[in-house]
C-alpha cells in the first residue's frame, strides 16, 4: 500500500508512496508519446488477428479474412521462378545434348540447374564436389565405369546402376574368394598382377604366377592389358584411379568379395529436363567426354 | 552502517529544475555584410545541390550520361570522367576524410563557419525561416500571429507556410534521390508516382526529415542532437577567430540617455537586438556557448545600432580570445594564423589529397582475381596425373571490348585447359566484355613428379594482346599428400 507519496524536489516527479529502508522511487509518468506507440500497436494487432493467422484454435488456428499462409507464399514464389524459367525449359526440353552444351546461354542456364539439382541429389554419395569417396566414382577425373560422353552420362542418370530399374546398367563380378572359386594364395597373386598393370611395382614373381590366373578369371570382363569394359561397367585396372583403394589389401578384399556399387535410378524421380542439365553439369565438371 | 555519504535533501528554491520547456525562437530579419555572405552561400549551397544532378556527361552509348551518379544496381560510381567500382570505394572514403579535415582546420581558423554558414541545418532552417517571415511577417508579427485565437485568416496562413515548407522538403527529397538514379527519367517518374519503393522511401524520408528538422525542430538539432558543436572544444584554441562580445567595452551595459558621458555606462545600449537576431535564440553578451552557431547576424544587427547612435562598431566582433584580451589590456594585437594546431591539419589535408590523387593517377583498367577450387582440392587422373580448377575473373574497367592471353608459370611440365574448350596446352585467349567482370573456368594439369611437396606456389599472368598492359596474381597447385 502506498503510504506516504511525496514530491521530489529536484525532478517534481511524485514518489511511489512506497518505502523501503529509506530508499523511494520516483512514479515517473510514461511518456506520452510511448503511451500513443503502445495504443497504437494494440490497433495493429486487433487488425492483424482480424486479417492474417493468429490464434491457435482448437482444431487448428483462426485463418484470418485474407488466407495469408507462408506455406502458399513459398508455393507462389516456386511457381513464379518456375515461370520465369518457362522459356529455358522449354528449349531445354527441345534441345539435344550437344546443342545445349554448345550454345553459350543454354549451357549456363543448365550448368545453374544442374549444379542445384547435383547438390540436392548427388552430393549425399558423390560429395558436394563430386570428388566421391570410397566406393562412390570421382565425377571430376576421366575415368568412367559406364562412359562420361554427354549420352552415356544422360544414360546412367536415367537407369540408375544396379537400380529398381527395367533397363538399369548391371553386371555382377564373381566372388572368387567367397565362391571358393580361388584360393587365399591365388588371389594374392591376382593382387599383384593386377597391380602391375598400372606399373606399381611389387612382388614380381607373384605377379608372374598371377598372370595365368589373371588370363583365365578376369580378362572376359576386364580386359586383356586391364584397359576395362563400359558396356559391363568393368573398371579400367591399368590406371592410378582406385574406386575402392589401389593398395594390395583392397584389391585382393575386391577380388575376394567382388563389389557392385548402386546408385539410384533418377528417371520419373527427376524431370527430363533436370535430368538434361544434371548431364551437362556433370559433364563440366572436368573428365566429360 | 553505511559507507556512502549521503547528500543532504538540497533546499526547494536553489535547484533549477532539471527539465526546461522549449522556448521558440523567433529571429527577426537583419541586413549587413555578414547577411549577405549568409544568402550567398546558401544560394551556392542549395544550387549545387539541387542542379548538379542534372549535369550531363556523355559516356557513349549504353552508359549513363549524368555527370555525377551513384548507381546501386549496376554497382558503379561515376563522377565526371571517374568511374569507380564498388571494391574502390576507398576513393569516396578518402573525400569523406579530406572534408574532416577541411573542416577541421577551416574550424580552428576560423571557427564555427561550418555551423554558420555552409551547415545543410543552417541552409534549410534560414530557407524556411525566410519562408516563414514572408508568410506570418517579422518577429513581432509572428509572436503576435502565435498568440492570437485560431481564425480562418491565422490557419491560412499557417497552412500556406507548411505547404510551402513541405512543397521545398519534396524538392530536396527528390534531389537526393537524383544523385542514385537518372535525374531526367526520375523527375517525370517521381510526378507520376512510377517509381520503386526503395526511390519512394528515401525521397519520402528525405522531404520528412526535412521537413521535420528544418520546420520544426531547427535550433534544437543544434544544441541537443548535433556532435559537432560538443567537439569545438577541441578545435577551438585561443587564436581561434569566434563570435565574441566585447564586454571589457560594452559593460556596464544600459540604455544611453541624452547625458551619456555622465552615466559612465559602457558601449552596449542594451537594445537587445542581438537576442532578437539570433537563430538559436541566446544572447552572445553571456559570452562564447554552445548554441552560438557563429552565423554572425548579431555582428550586423549591433553595427547597425551602433551606427545609428554613432557608437564605434564591432561591439561584437569576429575575434580571437587572445586578441580581446590583447584590446583589454590596451595591448597590439595580432592574429596568427600559422600555428602547430592549422600546420598540422594543413600538411593532413596535403598528405591525403595527395595520396587520393596518386592512387586516381595511377588507377588501373584491368585487375585477375583468381578463385582455386577448394572442393576437391585436386583431382587425381587416369594417367596420375594430377589437375586443380581454377575460376578466373577478369575486371575489365575499360569501356570496350578486350582480349587478353592467360598464362600459367611455375608449374613444370604444366598444361592448361579452359573449360568447356577442347585440349591441353599452353597460354589461353580469353576476351572480356566492356565493362564487367569476365568469368571463366580454367584447369592445369601437372605430372605428379612435377610436385616435390603436397603444393606448389605458382603464377597466373593475364596480358592484353592488343596493349601488352599486364596484371598478375598468385595461386597454389596443390596435390595429395606424400
Amino acid at each position: 500500500m502506498p503510504t506516504k507519496i511525496e514530491k521530489d524536489s529536484v525532478t517534481g516527479t511524485q514518489t511511489t508512496g512506497h518505502d523501503w529502508d529509506g530508499v523511494k522511487e520516483l512514479n515517473t509518468p510514461l511518456p506520452t508519446w510511448w503511451i500513443y506507440v503502445f495504443y497504437a500497436t494494440i490497433v495493429w494487432s486487433a487488425g492483424y488477428v482480424i486479417v492474417y493467422p493468429a490464434i491457435p484454435w482448437f482444431t487448428g488456428h483462426t485463418s484470418g479474412i485474407s488466407g495469408y499462409t507462408a506455406r502458399g507464399e513459398v508455393g507462389k514464389d516456386v511457381a513464379a521462378a518456375r515461370a520465369a524459367q518457362g522459356q529455358w525449359r522449354a528449349k531445354i526440353e527441345q534441345s539435344s545434348l550437344e546443342e545445349i552444351a554448345k550454345n553459350p546461354d543454354l549451357r549456363s542456364f543448365a550448368l545453374a540447374g544442374g549444379r542445384a539439382a547435383f547438390a540436392d541429389n548427388c552430393a549425399p554419395c558423390h560429395g558436394t564436389g563430386g570428388a566421391g569417396g570410397k566406393g562412390y566414382p570421382n565425377l571430376n577425373d576421366d575415368d568412367w565405369l559406364w562412359g562420361g560422353s554427354l549420352k552415356e552420362i544422360n544414360t546412367t542418370l536415367q537407369h540408375g546402376v544396379r537400380a529398381d530399374h527395367a533397363k538399369t546398367r548391371t553386371s555382377e563380378m564373381p566372388r572368387f574368394g567367397v565362391d571358393g572359386m580361388l584360393k587365399r594364395e591365388q588371389i594374392d597373386d591376382v593382387a599383384e598382377y593386377v597391380l602391375s598393370l598400372s606399373g606399381k611395382s611389387g612382388d614380381k614373381a607373384a605377379a608372374e604366377r598371377g598372370q595365368p590366373l589373371y588370363a583365365d578369371n578376369c580378362v572376359a570382363c576386364h580386359g586383356e592389358k586391364g584397359e576395362g569394359n563400359r558396356e559391363l561397367g568393368a573398371p579400367r585396372l591399368d590406371d592410378q584411379i582406385w574406386l575402392y583403394g589401389g593398395d594390395k589389401g583392397s584389391v585382393a578384399q575386391t577380388i575376394h568379395a567382388a563389389r557392385g556399387g548402386v546408385m539410384p535410378a533418377w528417371g520419373g524421380r527427376l524431370d527430363d529436363v533436370t535430368l538434361k542439365q544434371l548431364s551437362v553439369y556433370v559433364h563440366s565438371l572436368g573428365g566429360g567426354q | 552502517m553505511t559507507l556512502i555519504e549521503t547528500r543532504p535533501e538540497a533546499p526547494q528554491d536553489e535547484v533549477p529544475p532539471l527539465y526546461a520547456n522549449r522556448v521558440k525562437v523567433y529571429p527577426k530579419a537583419v541586413g549587413g555584410p555578414f547577411r549577405w555572405l549568409k544568402w550567398a552561400v546558401l544560394s551556392l549551397c542549395l544550387a549545387v545541390y539541387y542542379l548538379a544532378p542534372w549535369l550531363r556527361w556523355d559516356r557513349g552509348p549504353g552508359h549513363p550520361d549524368q555527370a555525377l551518379l551513384i548507381d546501386m544496381p549496376a554497382r558503379r560510381a561515376y563522377f565526371l570522367w571517374i568511374e569507380i567500382w564498388p571494391q574502390e570505394v576507398y576513393y569516396l572514403t578518402g573525400l569523406l576524410i579530406l572534408g574532416a579535415i577541411g573542416l577541421f582546420l577551416v574550424t580552428s581558423l576560423l571557427g564555427r563557419v561550418w555551423c554558420g554558414y555552409a551547415c545543410p541545418q543552417t541552409v534549410w532552417t534560414d530557407l524556411f525561416m525566410w519562408v516563414e517571415r514572408l508568410i506570418e511577417g517579422d518577429r513581432n508579427a509572428r509572436i503576435r500571429l502565435d498568440k492570437e485565437p485560431l481564425t480562418a485568416g491565422k490557419l491560412g496562413r499557417k497552412a500556406l507556410k507548411h505547404a510551402l515548407w513541405l512543397a521545398i522538403a519534396a524538392l530536396t527529397g527528390g534531389a537526393w534521390v537524383m544523385y542514385f538514379n537518372d535525374a531526367p527519367t526520375l523527375a517525370r517518374d517521381l510526378v507520376a508516382l512510377d517509381v520503386s519503393t526503395g526511390v519512394l522511401f528515401f525521397a519520402g524520408l528525405f522531404t520528412f526529415s526535412t521537413y521535420l528538422l528544418a520546420g520544426w525542430a531547427r535550433e534544437q538539432v543544434c544544441t541537443y542532437m548535433c556532435p559537432w558543436p560538443r567537439f569545438q572544444a577541441a578545435m577551438f584554441d585561443r587564436d581561434t577567430l569566434i563570435v565574441t562580445y566585447e564586454a571589457w567595452r560594452g559593460e556596464p551595459r544600459g540604455k544611453h540617455r541624452k547625458d551619456a558621458a555622465a552615466q559612465s555606462l559602457g558601449d552596449c545600449v542594451d537594445c537587445g537586438q542581438c537576442h532578437q537576431v539570433c537563430p538559436t535564440g541566446i544572447d552572445i553578451r553571456d559570452g562564447q556557448q554552445l548554441e552560438c552557431i557563429g552565423c554572425a547576424l548579431c555582428i550586423d544587427a549591433c553595427n547597425a545600432v551602433m551606427k545609428k547612435v554613432g557608437l564605434p562598431p564591432n561591439l561584437i566582433a569576429y575575434d580571437t580570445t587572445a586578441n580581446q584580451e590583447a584590446r583589454a589590456r590596451g595591448g597590439a594585437v595580432q592574429w596568427r594564423p600559422v600555428r602547430p594546431r592549422t600546420m598540422i591539419y594543413a600538411a593532413l589535408l596535403l598528405i591525403v589529397g595527395a595520396v587520393m590523387l596518386v592512387a586516381l593517377g595511377l588507377r588501373s583498367t584491368l585487375d585477375i582475381n583468381i578463385l582455386r577450387d577448394r572442393n576437391p582440392l585436386f583431382v587425381t587422373l587416369s594417367d596420375g596425373s594430377i589437375r586443380n580448377g581454377y575460376t578466373i575473373k577478369i575486371l575489365n574497367k575499360a569501356r570496350a571490348e578486350r582480349s587478353f592471353t592467360l598464362t600459367a608459370q611455375g608449374l613444370p611440365a604444366g598444361e592448361m585447359q579452359v573449360a568447356g574448350r577442347e585440349g591441353w596446352g599452353g597460354p589461353a585467349q580469353l576476351t572480356v566484355k566492356p565493362d564487367t567482370v569476365g568469368t571463366f573456368r580454367v584447369f592445369l594439369r601437372a605430372p605428379r613428379a612435377s610436385l616435390k611437396g603436397d603444393s606448389l606456389p605458382i603464377g597466373f599472368a593475364l596480358q592484353e594482346t592488343a596493349t601488352g598492359e599486364t596484371a598478375q596474381h598468385a595461386s597454389v597447385f596443390v596435390g595429395p599428400d606424400r
